[in-house]
């Protein structure tokens, strides 16, 4: 008998505490799949951020600094810049990295530092329990948008992927989500692509991962998960907005 | 001070004296923000270290240069960072998980004026939140206050071993009058010390066990016993490296307490003191984290009162008062900062002869 399928050997053998329905468990595996896939676990130092996130040090068999919130791709450009050789990336969610954590994710782009930034939306704050993100969609109710999300006093939802891209130290920038085989196929490629910008020597390189987060969002993990391929993919659309590399 | 050649002494400022210490110290990391009186500080490294192998990032903001430091410290490479005032006050999240996940890091403040964007005049008005862990949860960092620029140079190289030897965020405080002045210096090379095995940097498992560098702690009991190691730390700290300088306190009826500028300019005054027959000394702390209470409690016998001198409404007092014997009168004279305030020799002579 051949075994075709079996746990990252970065991935921990624990429990998550992940909500039913969550896609971090998901995203956690395909970040792990590429660590063991370019054999860089052994060289690898995880920046940890704060939100549900935040065990990454728990779930990830890698060395791992912990960030203050919104910090942690200042902390990756301290870490990369004194250990060049070894890979680092980044966990964020959309709180940490597109709210609090904006000045140090477009300086760590702009300045192109050779780190990985792996960025999961769920248009909702999620460990803090459910207030409204700067992702989070128009007329979208929150803890703190209970009225829905007013575009006039809150803005529209911010496009990360699109905003990097757009910056020359930025090297690769794709948003995936993993919502249907499909997807999360097309999300296991950019995410290798994503650790191939970094073991070549290409550049930053930065993955949007949308995900379903029902217990805020206040649904069944079956249409929370639905809610991705509708309703968050058609404004926060899949695609690769750089590829400098062409890979 | 070491003897020397004249042509081994160098005419520089304080601040540039800060920034050769850290060469010297082997500190080939530097982040930080311009900000006025401390800009000469990242311009040296700007010079200096991309010739050395080292990385010099003038980052985004005071926030983030804090966190390159936290982030440069984990992997077990001295890195230091500067600013001044309002950057200070960016930095203290940053001090306080440095203070957290154990990391050391050398952190340098060139004080001026505030509160708020106040001024740019020398002031002694950050010492609570340098010396009383100005950011949240309860710890505090190693303060050294140099008042010369060879002190600026000495104290900047001690900061780093002091930092390594106790796993915390090391502080320089200064005012803008060390900073901008410029004095002789000779560039001592960097002190022999043992300084404990780097054994819990994150480096890539290389084969071996996982490393963290966190300071969540959630698990029953496990904060509060991170706490009181973190408390047993500091109590250490304030065994072995209390640092003060004394003059002329023997037999001294009052003495002056003051650090930094202020010491310099009250030397000079004690003196005008003693030549017109008054038997007056003066005390400089140089750590003012741990604070040395030995100092003050060494000359209380004979001492009947103490005038804490200070550039703010009144901070060191409260360390001075908390450490002598009950009887001694502590006295206070502040000037807060702010353009013209800095105290002359002759003005505190008079405050010594008004409280003698």
């Amino acid at each position: 008998m051949q075994q075709v399928f079996a746990r990252p050997k970065s991935l921990k053998d624990v429990q998550t505490h992940f909500c039913p329905g969550c896609h971090h468990g998901t995203i956690h595996r395909l970040v792990a799949e590429a660590i063991d896939e370019y054999g860089v676990q052994d060289k690898t130092i995880g920046v940890a951020s704060v939100g549900c996130s935040v065990f990454l040090y728990g779930y990830f068999d890698i060395d791992v600094v912990e960030s203050p919130h919104g910090r942690a791709s200042a902390v990756a450009t301290g870490v990369k810049r004194a250990r060049p050789d070894c890979f680092v990336f980044t966990y964020q969610g959309d709180g940490d990295l597109a709210a609090i954590g904006t000045a140090e994710i477009i300086h760590a782009a702009n300045r192109g530092e050779d780190i990985t930034v792996i960025f999961v939306n769920n248009t909702i704050y999620g460990m803090t329990g459910g207030q409204m993100a700067p992702t989070t969609m128009v007329g979208q109710k929150t803890t703190t948008s209970p009225y829905g999300r007013n575009q006039d006093k809150d803005g529209a939802p911010l496009r990360m992927a699109e905003l990097l891209a757009q910056l020359d130290g930025v090297a690769f920038s794709a948003r995936v989500a993993v919502n249907s085989p499909k997807n999360l196929m097309d999300a296991k490629r950019q995410i290798k692509k994503a650790f191939r910008y970094q073991t070549e020597g290409k550049g930053f390189s930065f993955v949007e991962a949308l995900s379903a987060c029902p217990t805020n969002w206040g649904m069944s993990p079956l249409a929370a998960n639905e809610r991705v391929g509708t309703e968050l993919c058609a404004y926060f659309k899949p695609g690769v907005y750089k590829n400098t590399a062409e890979l | 001070m070491t003897e020397g050649e004249l042509s081994d002494r160098l005419f520089v400022k304080g601040n540039e004296a800060v920034a050769m210490a850290a060469v010297e110290a082997g500190c080939r990391y530097y982040f930080g923000y311009p900000i006025t009186p401390q800009s000469d500080i990242p311009e040296y490294l700007s010079r200096a270290l991309p010739g050395l192998n080292g990385e010099f990032i003038q980052a985004e903001s005071e926030i983030a240069s804090i966190n390159m430091l936290l982030g440069a410290s984990a992997t077990g490479v001295r890195a230091m960072t500067s600013s001044s005032g309002p950057g200070i006050s960016l930095k203290q999240e940053g001090i306080s998980y440095m203070a957290g996940s154990e990391l050391p890091g050398v952190i340098v403040n060139i004080s001026r004026s505030g509160p708020g964007l106040g001024g740019i005049d020398p002031s002694q008005a950050d010492y609570f939140q340098a010396v009383k862990g100005g950011g949240h949860g309860g710890y505090h960092i190693i303060v050294l206050a140099p008042d010369s620029v060879q002190e600026m140079y000495d104290l900047t190289m001690l900061a780093f071993d002091l930092a390594d030897i106790y796993r915390t965020p090391a502080m320089v405080l200064a005012d803008s009058v060390v900073g901008q002045m410029k004095e002789p210096l000779v560039p001592n090379k960097r002190p022999a010390a043992e300084l404990p095995a780097k054994d819990w940097v994150v480096r890539g498992k290389s084969g071996g066990e996982q490393r963290i560098v966190k300071s969540l702690f959630l698990g029953d009991g496990e904060l509060e016993a991170h706490n009181w190691k973190l408390h047993a730390k500091y109590r250490a700290m304030k065994e072995r490296e209390c640092r003060w300088e004394t003059f002329e306190t023997d037999g001294a009826e009052l003495v002056v307490a003051a650090f930094g500028s202020t010491a310099r300019i009250a030397r000079t005054s004690v003196m005008m003191a003693r030549e017109a027959g008054l038997k007056v000394g003066l005390i400089r702390p140089i750590t003012l984290f741990p604070f040395p209470e030995k100092a003050f409690a060494g000359i209380t016998k004979s001492c009947k009162r103490i005038l804490v001198v200070e550039l703010n409404t009144g901070q060191m007092i409260e360390d001075v008062r908390l450490s002598v014997a009950g009887d001694t009168k502590v006295e206070f004279y502040g000037r807060p900062p702010g353009t013209g305030s800095l105290p002359t020799p002759e003005e505190l002579f008079e405050q010594i002869k008004k409280h003698y």
